[in-house]
């Protein structure tokens, strides 16, 4: 059966997406994106060092994967739009992940300046992918906005603490017709596998991966649990009966009065 | 004269362009952005974009995010 | 883009199919799903579902009462004015029907809310006709603004009106539409409804939502069981309809009726009897799909059946209802719209309240 995310007017085969952020040594990025197979890779815009020797990450990403270059480090839409453009005008697609923080302290994301920014990127061309809290009003403001999708957190960035917001999620997966793709918190490949089981259209990670002992292994098994999940998805969950017949029916009363 | 370059003041020659400030500090045009005076300036023009007193000049490149 | 789009998704829908190939283990999933989708709720209609209406009632009842407690409202009708336009044959307000047409002057609007009051009940739903030069818009909102000084809560049942109109009646103090579609079949409802304005079917059909769009507080849908010969196809359309509302709209509150079809003045034969059984599955079946959804049954059912199914889903219930113009006030004998079945007045059906460990709400609702 044909199961393809769309995003944008790009067709994708894997819903894995993954950050290239916190690695010991970035030359095992190639090998983490062959085993986790994502398409579609986050990276970040910053200020030249000149006294950094250090390799462009670009050189360690396959020409065939996706960039989504995200707006970290902006705390207001202004911010966001500005280095939305300047990604866009390095060369590296209309793909941008919206991400406004003005909050130190948890990192969460601003809802508003988010909905600001996607306004403004959608009419100038992006495929905006904003980073919000999963508030539904925001996301439906988003949808208006022009969003090709919405990235609810399952928990602050960089916790590793699962589904924290699972039941918030879940509305979204619900009520909005955009893909759903979970990202931030995630920590263990059954935190992803639980999202893709209830409905999210992919898993964005980075820390899960990056943090692990053996980052290579895993992505790999972040690969299989989110299949895992998205086949189990399309598969139907079943469920555990819970109303068997009480010892005082309700029902009964229609068998001892006349029937209409 | 006198430029701001990624937030710092630099010396630099008179009637220089944007591109003899790139190739002297060894980058490598392909994988960078440049912001001149808050505007993106394309890599095409570049070469044309001489520089003045106190511009202010961004260069940005993509480093490893989530 | 409105919901005739969405009904149009359907309109050729093979229901009978549909049905046949429903599986018991089908239909034990689909109740027992957290959250359900529209071909759970198709499931849960189809006629082995019926097989399962146990089930499906316990759970019911555990929802309802998670959503709204104990809790039954009251209210009841104030017929102003039976004047008609239309003639929609099994209605007895039906133009060419002879009865005599009365329209309350604002006097006897006042009298009919002092009547009202004395009961104790607190939300009214005022009725006309459709005949717009008659009972004009402004006619309503002066009615509106009387009977605002006695009721927290006005609902209108008139005929459809525009956005903006809904917006001067939503202004002077309604709070409530409730507009019936009455036949989803968009074939039949033309057959039932010889002549007049409310032959145009989209128009009525997209009435719930330019209701919404003018911020009213709530809007109650349903469908007129009974005409159309497959029941079950009026009442998927009905939650169809109304979870169409209440994803577009969400500070809307979206209710519905499950009106059946009564005997009235007149000779029209319905297409289907719909019994106690269909009339739970359909309760039951919605409540599931939609568990805040609030649902109201009228005093077209007969006592025994309104006492049985307090504990099943319903929220809302008419109570010493007339159904002919100045009726409370005055017991000059005008021909009802139909013929009521549960003649208790407002004291006995409290009492039949609370003898089910359920409270009668007079007043849920005060806007400030």
């Amino acid at each position: 059966m044909e199961d393809k995310l769309v995003i944008g007017d790009v067709v994708l085969e894997s819903r894995l997406f993954i950050g290239t952020g916190k690695y010991s040594d970035d030359k095992m990025i190639p090998k983490i994106i062959e085993k986790s197979g994502a398409q579609v890779i986050t990276v970040a815009l910053r200020r030249m060092d000149f006294e950094d020797k250090s390799e462009n990450v670009l050189n360690y990403i396959p020409k065939n994967v996706r960039l989504l270059p995200n707006t970290s480090g902006a705390r207001n839409a202004n911010e966001a739009v500005r280095i939305a453009r300047l990604a866009r005008a390095a060369g590296c697609g209309n793909w941008i992940k919206i991400e406004v923080i003005s909050d130190n302290k948890y990192l969460l994301p601003d809802g508003y300046e988010t909905i600001k920014a996607t306004e403004i990127l959608a009419k100038e061309g992006f495929v905006v992918l904003p980073y919000i809290s999963p508030d539904l009003m925001v996301a439906k403001s988003l949808v208006d906005a022009g969003a090709a999708a919405v990235m609810p957190l399952g928990a602050p960035i960089g916790t590793n603490r699962g589904l924290k917001t699972k039941e918030l999620i879940q509305i979204l997966i619900d009520e909005i017709s955009l893909p759903v793709i979970v990202d931030a918190g995630i920590g263990k490949p059954s935190d992803a596998c639980e999202a893709m089981e209830m409905g999210a259209a992919a898993c964005l990670l980075n820390t899960a991966i990056a943090s692990a002992e053996d980052p290579v292994l895993m992505a790999e098994a972040f690969s299989h649990s989110v299949k895992a999940g998205r086949k189990a998805y399309l598969a139907g969950l079943g469920s555990v009966s819970k109303y068997a017949n009480a010892s005082s029916p309700l029902t009964g009363f229609l068998d001892s009065i006349e029937n209409c | 004269m006198k430029i701001i370059l990624n937030g710092k003041k630099e010396n630099v020659q008179e009637n220089i362009t944007l591109m003899d400030l790139i190739l002297s500090k060894n980058l490598n045009p392909d994988t960078i952005v440049v912001e001149y005076n808050l505007n993106i300036v394309k890599k095409e023009e570049w070469s044309n974009t001489f520089l003045k007193e106190n511009d202010s000049i961004e260069v940005l490149r993509f480093v490893g995010g989530g | 883009m409105s919901f005739y789009d969405e009904y149009l998704k359907y309109k050729n829908f093979n229901f009978n199919k549909f049905f046949s190939s429903v599986t018991d283990n089908q239909i034990i999933k689909s109740i027992n799903k957290s959250k359900l989708n529209i071909e759970d709720f198709l499931v849960l209609l189809s006629p082995k579902a019926s097989n399962y209406l146990e089930e499906m009632a316990q759970k019911a009842h555990k929802l309802t009462i998670q959503h709204f407690g104990k809790t039954i409202l009251l209210y009841t009708p104030l017929y102003l004015s039976n004047y008609c336009t239309n003639q929609c044959v099994y209605c007895g307000f039906n133009c060419s029907n002879k009865i005599k047409r009365k329209q309350l002057s604002l006097e006897e609007v006042e009298a009919e809310a002092k009547a009202i009051t004395s009961t104790g009940l607190k939300h009214i739903i005022i009725l006309t006709g459709d005949a717009r030069k008659i009972a004009t818009v402004e006619y309503i909102k002066e009615c509106t603004r009387i009977l605002k000084k006695y009721f927290p809560s006005i609902a209108i049942e008139v005929y459809a009106m525009e956005q903006e109109e809904y917006e001067i009646l939503v202004k002077a103090g309604v709070d409530l539409l409730t507009i019936y579609q009455e036949t989803y079949n968009e074939e039949l409802y033309d057959k039932l409804h010889v002549k007049g304005p409310k032959k145009n079917y989209r128009y009525r059909l997209e009435a719930p939502e330019r209701a919404c769009r003018a911020n009213i507080r709530a809007v109650n849908i349903g469908a007129l069981l009974g005409l159309d010969k497959e029941w079950r196809r009026d009442a998927f359309f009905t939650g169809l309809h109304a979870f169409y509302l209440q994803n577009l709209y969400l500070d809307t509150e979206v209710s519905i009726s499950l009106p059946r079809i009564r005997p009235h003045v007149g000779s029209f034969k319905p297409g289907a009897i719909v019994n106690n059984r269909d009339m739970v599955q359909f309760m039951v079946a919605i409540r599931l799909f939609m568990p805040r959804i609030g649902i109201t049954i009228s005093t077209r059912e007969n006592s025994k059946f309104r006492d049985n199914i307090i504990p099943l889903g319903v929220t809302k219930m008419s109570a010493g209802s007339i159904t002919s113009v100045g009726g409370h006030s005055n017991k000059d004998n005008y021909t009802g719209q139909f013929e009521t079945s549960d003649k208790r007045d407002v004291n006995q059906m409290k009492n039949a309240i609370y003898k089910r460990g359920y409270q009668p709400v007079f007043k849920d609702w005060h806007a400030i």
